[in-house]
């Protein structure tokens, strides 16, 4: 029997690493000196005022509004866009789209059993309504984490047009504030902005294979 | 023993052409500076690369700190790199994925090769997989070993598009199709696109919107996925892809299954080591402060109830195989020089082709690996070895052996790299043991000593001590007195065995280290 690929590719690099089955050595300390935080707590003005230009200048449409008007904003957006038929995730809060003129049709609705749409569903909706689990005001970040009210991801991955509701409270100041808050074995999608390609002559063309277009409602206060 | 590099016994890559060109790095260089389209998009593509890179690279004023941080997670990677491996390997299991682990390319592409028959019928075989740029499966030479089996790869990265549809080799990192311009790319959407709009316009914007239509029904009917990985965390198993365009997210979610394949160095010890990296990857890269997508996913997301990295309410999510290949190919090899595994932190960012004055006239291509530019100079030697004039070597001499020579150790790509390799050192240390070869090979009877060893043994000689070194650039300012037209095409013997084969530029009238002196050493 020949050693497997695998014990000899561990074998190949202990004695690449002049180590014969000597114990692996403690992890070497890592400098963090870089920082750790913007020192701002979530939802403090000044953040939400850096994510909103941050998103602005990846080309991402921001509504902000105060916590009673979310269903009256998302309501407006959707129909500045001509959006009939909204996709949305099992656990949307019912009224953030209760002012909104359009036929809502739900992914996967558990615990009542309901079936997960398919990509052809997917691709014929106008949308998709989602909200999310943590933004980054530094970088203009809005990380989905699959959560009931992020939706699995092919469900913000295959409509065209994807609004995502963002409370104050979610947006940290930085990418270092954002991972404690995240569970790493959740599928994880970052989003800064809408898909952009530069692969012709370096001309930023926005929206190529994902949403071509990323609307946010900030809800403040 | 195949190669002098690394200890005996730890094999270089196996040769699929990826790593190795047919000319010297000299003379594919003088081919591609005769083209002066090349060029012009190489200047432009780097300057405003350069430009957008440094705009925020100044917004955090922790960026060295991040880059210290950086390169010592990377060390420490390399230190505990099984127990790590192993780590990661526990943990993507437990989540339900699998792990293969392949020697070289040939044995990655062969498990590449059965999962993907694995994933057809007798009745329905999978005849076509689609797949997100990735450095690790063009090095294995992946899409040609799938096609020798009858399977098609669609490249899904626009610009990989462009490179596949045109039966191309990419010129650059992170912007692959770079040597071609709009009106180039509009007439390779016409030869080489199914059902693409005759009407077709070279309006950027226009012929994005033709591939995505086109790749738009390849993805919604893809089984499956081969995708890279930018990093792999070992403490919890989780993978992660950094993209722009969003066919990575297209090709990490719709397939039914999904193979990954990785080098082994792409590892990070934990989740929070992301903090580092997700800042510096994206700025040092497309010089933006986050690119427009990020996935990560852990095994093979199941409907278990939020416990199996599957939605919290049991809905499928993504790929319902997931495997993932670790490849060495080299890597160990390289691992094994002390002084040239720095190579392997690498993020493949590209910021250190992008600042490189060689890189940015004669392209990628040039180097003729898949890894171009600085980096490429010091990876590319030690993944495929340098095999001088013996046996292994290609007739007339291995090219990979001029890489090492295509750099002015001005050290500006050190300076960009996010993790701080120190490039500049390790072209010194290849030299100096590339010459250590040749002489070696210049006294077994019967190989007679070439022109070029003497002259890489003489600039090895130089460039391995400071005081030397500077005395030759004193040197160089009588090359100008025999350059004509900014070359020198002849040079006195025994230099003009040298330029027979390839012309020298000028010297300027100052190098960089004698106006550093005058302008600013004094103050040292
Ligand atoms: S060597 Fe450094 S600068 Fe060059 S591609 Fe790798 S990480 Fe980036």
């Amino acid at each position: 029997m020949t050693t497997s690929a695998r014990d000899e590719v561990l074998d190949r690099i202990r004695t690449a690493l002049g180590r014969s089955g000597a114990a692996a050595p403690e992890p070497s300390p890592v400098p963090r000196e870089y920082r750790t935080s913007l020192g701002r707590a979530p939802g403090d003005p000044v953040l939400l005022d850096l994510l909103v230009d941050r998103l602005v200048d990846y080309k991402a449409e921001v509504h902000r509004c105060p916590p009673g008007a979310v269903g009256a904003t998302v309501a407006a957006a959707l129909a500045a866009h001509g959006a009939r038929r909204i996709a949305a995730p099992a656990g949307l809060p019912a009224a953030w789209l209760a002012g909104a003129d359009v036929e809502t049709v739900t992914d996967g609705a558990a615990p009542d059993g309901g079936e997960a749409l398919s990509v052809a569903t997917l691709d014929a909706v106008d949308g998709v309504l989602t909200g999310c689990a943590v933004a980054v005001a530094q970088t203009g970040t809005i990380v989905l984490d699959s959560s009931p009210v992020c939706g699995r991801r092919a469900l913000t991955l295959v409509p065209d047009y994807h609004l995502i509701v963002v409370e104050a409270a979610q947006v940290v100041g930085s990418v270092p504030e954002a991972l404690p808050r995240l569970d790493a074995v959740r599928p994880l999608t970052w989003v800064s902005g809408p898909s952009a390609t530069s692969d012709i002559e370096l001309d930023r063309v926005e929206g190529v294979h994902g949403p071509r277009t990323l609307v946010v409602v900030l809800v403040e206060g | 023993m195949t190669t002098f590099l690394g200890m005996p016994g730890l094999p270089v890559a196996t040769e699929r052409g990826t790593l190795r060109g047919a000319d010297t790095f000299p003379v594919a260089a003088r081919k591609a500076l005769a083209d002066t389209q090349l060029r012009k998009n190489l200047g432009h593509a780097t300057s405003t690369i350069r430009a957008k890179r440094a705009r925020v690279v100044g917004e955090l004023d922790d960026w060295e700190e991040l880059r210290a941080a950086g390169a010592a997670i990377k060390a420490d990677v390399m230190a505990r790199l099984p127990e790590l491996l192993v780590q990661l390997e526990e943990n993507v299991t437990a989540r339900g994925g699998h792990v293969h682990w392949a020697r070289d390319a040939d044995e990655a592409n062969r498990i590449v090769l059965d999962l993907v028959r694995a994933a057809g019928t007798p009745d329905d075989p999978v005849t076509s997989v689609v797949k997100v740029k990735s450095m690790a499966t063009q090095e294995i030479g992946l899409n040609e070993a799938l096609a020798e089996a009858g399977i098609a790869a669609v490249e899904t990265d626009l610009a990989e598009l462009i490179v596949q549809l045109s039966d191309d080799t990419p010129s650059h990192i992170l912007v692959p199709a770079i040597h071609r311009n709009r009106a180039e790319i509009r007439q390779i959407f016409l030869d080489h696109m199914p059902d693409v709009d005759p009407g077709l316009t070279d309006e950027p914007r226009v012929l994005a919107m033709a591939a995505r239509a086109y790749l738009r029904r390849t993805f919604l009917a893809a089984r499956v996925a081969v995708s890279g990985a930018n990093f792999a965390i070992a403490e919890t198993g989780t993978l992660a892809v950094v993209e722009s365009e969003g066919n990575g997210r297209m090709c990490l979610t719709l397939p039914q299954t999904l193979v990954t394949v990785m080098g082994i160095e792409k590892l990070l010890p934990t989740w929070r080591d992301l903090e580092v990296f997700l800042q510096l990857l994206p700025r040092s890269s497309t010089g933006e402060r986050m690119n427009p997508y990020t996935s990560m996913w852990t095994g093979a997301p199941k409907t278990s109830g939020g416990t199996s990295g599957g939605t919290a309410d049991g809905a499928p999510d993504g790929p319902q195989e997931f495997h993932l290949v670790l490849l060495d190919n080299g890597r160990t090899a390289t691992l094994a020089d002390e002084a040239g595994r720095q190579a392997l932190h690498c993020i493949r960012c590209s910021a250190c082709l992008n600042v490189c004055p060689v890189y940015e006239r004669t392209g990628g291509h040039a180097y003729g690996s898949v890894y171009p530019g600085p980096i490429g100079a010091v990876l590319t030697p030690q993944l495929a070895g340098m095999h001088g004039h013996g046996a292994d070597a290609p007739a007339g001499g291995d090219p990979v052996d001029t890489l090492p020579y295509a750099s002015s150790l001005c050290g500006a790509c050190f300076d960009a790299c996010p993790v701080r390799i120190d490039i500049p050192s390790m072209l010194v240390h290849l030299r100096a043991k590339h010459v250590e070869t040749a002489q070696a090979q210049r006294r077994v009877p019967g190989l007679p000593a070439s022109a070029e060893n003497a002259a890489m043994s003489a600039a090895a000689w130089v460039m391995r001590d400071a005081g030397r070194f500077s005395l030759a650039e004193k040197g160089l300012q009588l090359g100008r007195v025999l350059a004509r037209d900014g070359r020198i095409r002849s040079l006195p013997p025994p230099l003009s065995a040298w330029t027979t084969s390839r012309d020298a530029p000028a010297p300027p009238p100052e190098t960089f280290r004698q106006w550093w002196a005058r302008t600013r050493g004094d103050r040292s």
